[in-house]
């Protein structure tokens, strides 16, 4: 289980984060939808500990990473897999060399060369990424680099999913197969899944509820089909692919949505 | 001005700070060492077998050029065959660690901080950190042990290189004869320093390449981890990257002749 309170983080003045809120179930998956530069990805970083907030708390399971100390943390990243937006393959190592990384630095358990190479092939099959074993990363397609992650991800064997962007950059049908990994994942393993995404079409296919993320705030939390009829207007400019109203470059508000935020009231089942 | 220069001090003073506990955490991982002995053999491979052409083609010339220009003065006063204790002391104390520590500070120090910073910015830093894994223990100590060990090696290899080319010039423009000129140059460098087994000023120069290997290591790690934006970013880093450990080259050398040499 997830849980972010009262989260606020700024970069250089900027404000990314204003009094966040948000809970994740144990099982479910939970999308994180909204435009970019929302705060969406540094949500998942305080949650695996890669930014420390300006003020509230992270709780993943029992431990609040934004206390925990180095070995803490490390024990408590040790339930959490995180699949970068570009994958974060390392470039000079092949993808099995990738995918066995994560088995071979664990210092809690010692295998075999024996067991790490049957993980590995297993979990490169999930993915359908045998025949790439030998592989470097620049060699091998955008998508092929996400699903190689994937498997560096599963490799772990995590209690808790981060997926960042997962089908940033790749064509619609390598985006299905993404989104039907990421519910095969979930379906298969029982993880908690977060997924961060603009990717409509995925965020409707994969997820039990979605949170819709706009300037540092979750403006709205509600099941798929909830949300689908949301009445917010800037739910629905997102949604129907309108562009946003005037922004404020300076502050980064907008001056019209900001009056949205403050005075709508949203017809879901929670409002952060 | 004020507000520029007081930025500038506090970034200076923030990245001194990082780079020192960066020192001291990879310093308290060398006991895994064994562990990374594949990355270290890769690293010492980068750092020492790589840049031998360019630290030896440097060091014969530096020994000609120093032997030609001095031998040239000592020969007004009938000194020329003092030539080999020059060369001998000052490429062993000097210019050996020094030259190693210039080329090494731009072939891979800037290498370290390029490769560094664009692992930060792809985010592969991140990814390694959430995989539970030690950054500086899986990158950095490989890279610190790797330099730290060659450094003094490729100055003994300058040293060396560095005596025969003087050695060109000793013959050919100022009659010394080869043997004479090895022996005045064994002589030079004859002077015990406490129970090493080695000559002080020999010891004193591949001390300091050993600072100067770990000085350009943790700079050129210290500035990579250190990115933000970009390819842009990266560009900067290794800029500072180079500059930074020029300046402590000089300034870390000054300090050594004056604690070895009072």
């Amino acid at each position: 289980m997830i849980r972010i309170e009262h989260v606020s983080k700024s970069f250089a003045g900027r404000k990314v984060l204003i009094d966040y809120n948000l809970e994740v179930k144990t099982g479910e998956t939970f999308v994180i939808m909204g435009p970019s530069g929302a705060g969406k990805s540094v949500t998942l970083k305080h949650i695996v500990g890669l930014i420390q907030p300006d003020s509230g708390k992270v709780m993943v399971g029992d431990i609040d990473v934004t206390t925990a100390d180095r070995e803490t943390l490390r024990k408590a990243r040790s339930d959490i897999g995180y699949m970068f937006q570009n994958g974060a393959l390392l470039n000079w190592m092949t993808v099995g060399e990738n995918v066995s990384l994560p088995l071979r630095e664990d210092r809690s358990r010692k295998r075999t060369d024996e067991e790490i190479r049957k993980l590995v092939f297993e979990k490169l099959s999930h993915v359908n990424m045998t025949g790439e074993l030998h592989k470097y990363p620049a060699e091998i397609s955008g998508g092929m680099r996400k699903r190689a992650a994937l498997a560096r991800v599963l490799v772990q064997n995590p209690k808790i999913l981060l997926y960042d962007e997962p089908t940033a950059g790749l064509d619609p049908r390598m985006s299905a197969t993404i989104g039907n990994l990421i519910t095969d994942v979930q379906q298969r393993f029982g993880v908690t899944t977060l997924v961060v995404t603009h990717d409509l079409k995925l965020a409707f296919d994969v997820a039990d509820r979605i949170g819709f993320m706009h300037l540092g705030r979750l403006l709205e939390i509600d099941a798929p089909e909830n949300l689908r009829r949301s009445r917010n207007p800037i739910v629905r400019d997102f949604l129907e692919g309108r562009a946003f109203k005037t922004i404020d470059e300076e502050t980064g508000v907008g001056t019209v949505t900001q009056m949205d935020i403050t005075h709508f009231d949203s017809p879901g089942e929670s409002k952060a | 001005m004020i507000q520029l220069a007081s930025n500038f001090l506090q970034e200076s003073i923030h990245g001194a700070g990082y780079t020192v506990e960066l020192l001291l955490r990879a310093i308290g991982t060398m006991h895994r060492s064994f562990r990374r002995l594949r990355m270290i053999i890769d690293q010492m491979y980068v750092c020492g077998v790589k840049p031998l052409p360019v630290v030896s083609i440097v060091a014969v010339f530096t020994g000609i050029l120093l032997a030609y220009q001095t031998g040239l003065e000592l020969d007004r006063f009938g000194q020329r065959e003092k030539i080999a204790d020059i060369i001998g002391i000052v490429l062993c104390r000097e210019m050996g660690p020094f030259i190693t520590a210039l080329i090494l500070t731009a072939a891979v120090g800037a290498a370290m901080a390029a490769e560094l910073g664009t692992m930060t910015v792809s985010e592969e830093i991140d990814a390694i950190e959430c995989m539970s894994i030690d950054p500086v223990d899986f990158l950095v100590m490989p890279r610190l042990v790797a330099l730290a060990l060659t450094c003094p090696l490729l100055t003994f290899i300058v040293d060396i290189v560095g005596i025969v080319g003087g050695g060109f010039i000793s013959e050919s423009q100022l009659q010394i004869p080869w043997n004479l000129y090895l022996r005045n140059v064994i002589e030079s460098l004859n002077r015990p320093f406490s129970t090493i087994p080695l000559p002080k000023d020999l010891f004193v120069g591949l001390f300091k390449a050993l600072i100067y290997g770990i000085t350009i290591a943790t700079v050129g790690c210290s500035y990579g981890l250190r990115t933000t934006n970009g390819a842009l970013g990266v560009g900067r880093q290794t800029r500072g990257a180079v500059v930074t450990c020029f300046m402590l080259v000089i300034i870390f050398g000054y300090f050594m002749t004056w604690a070895f040499y009072p």
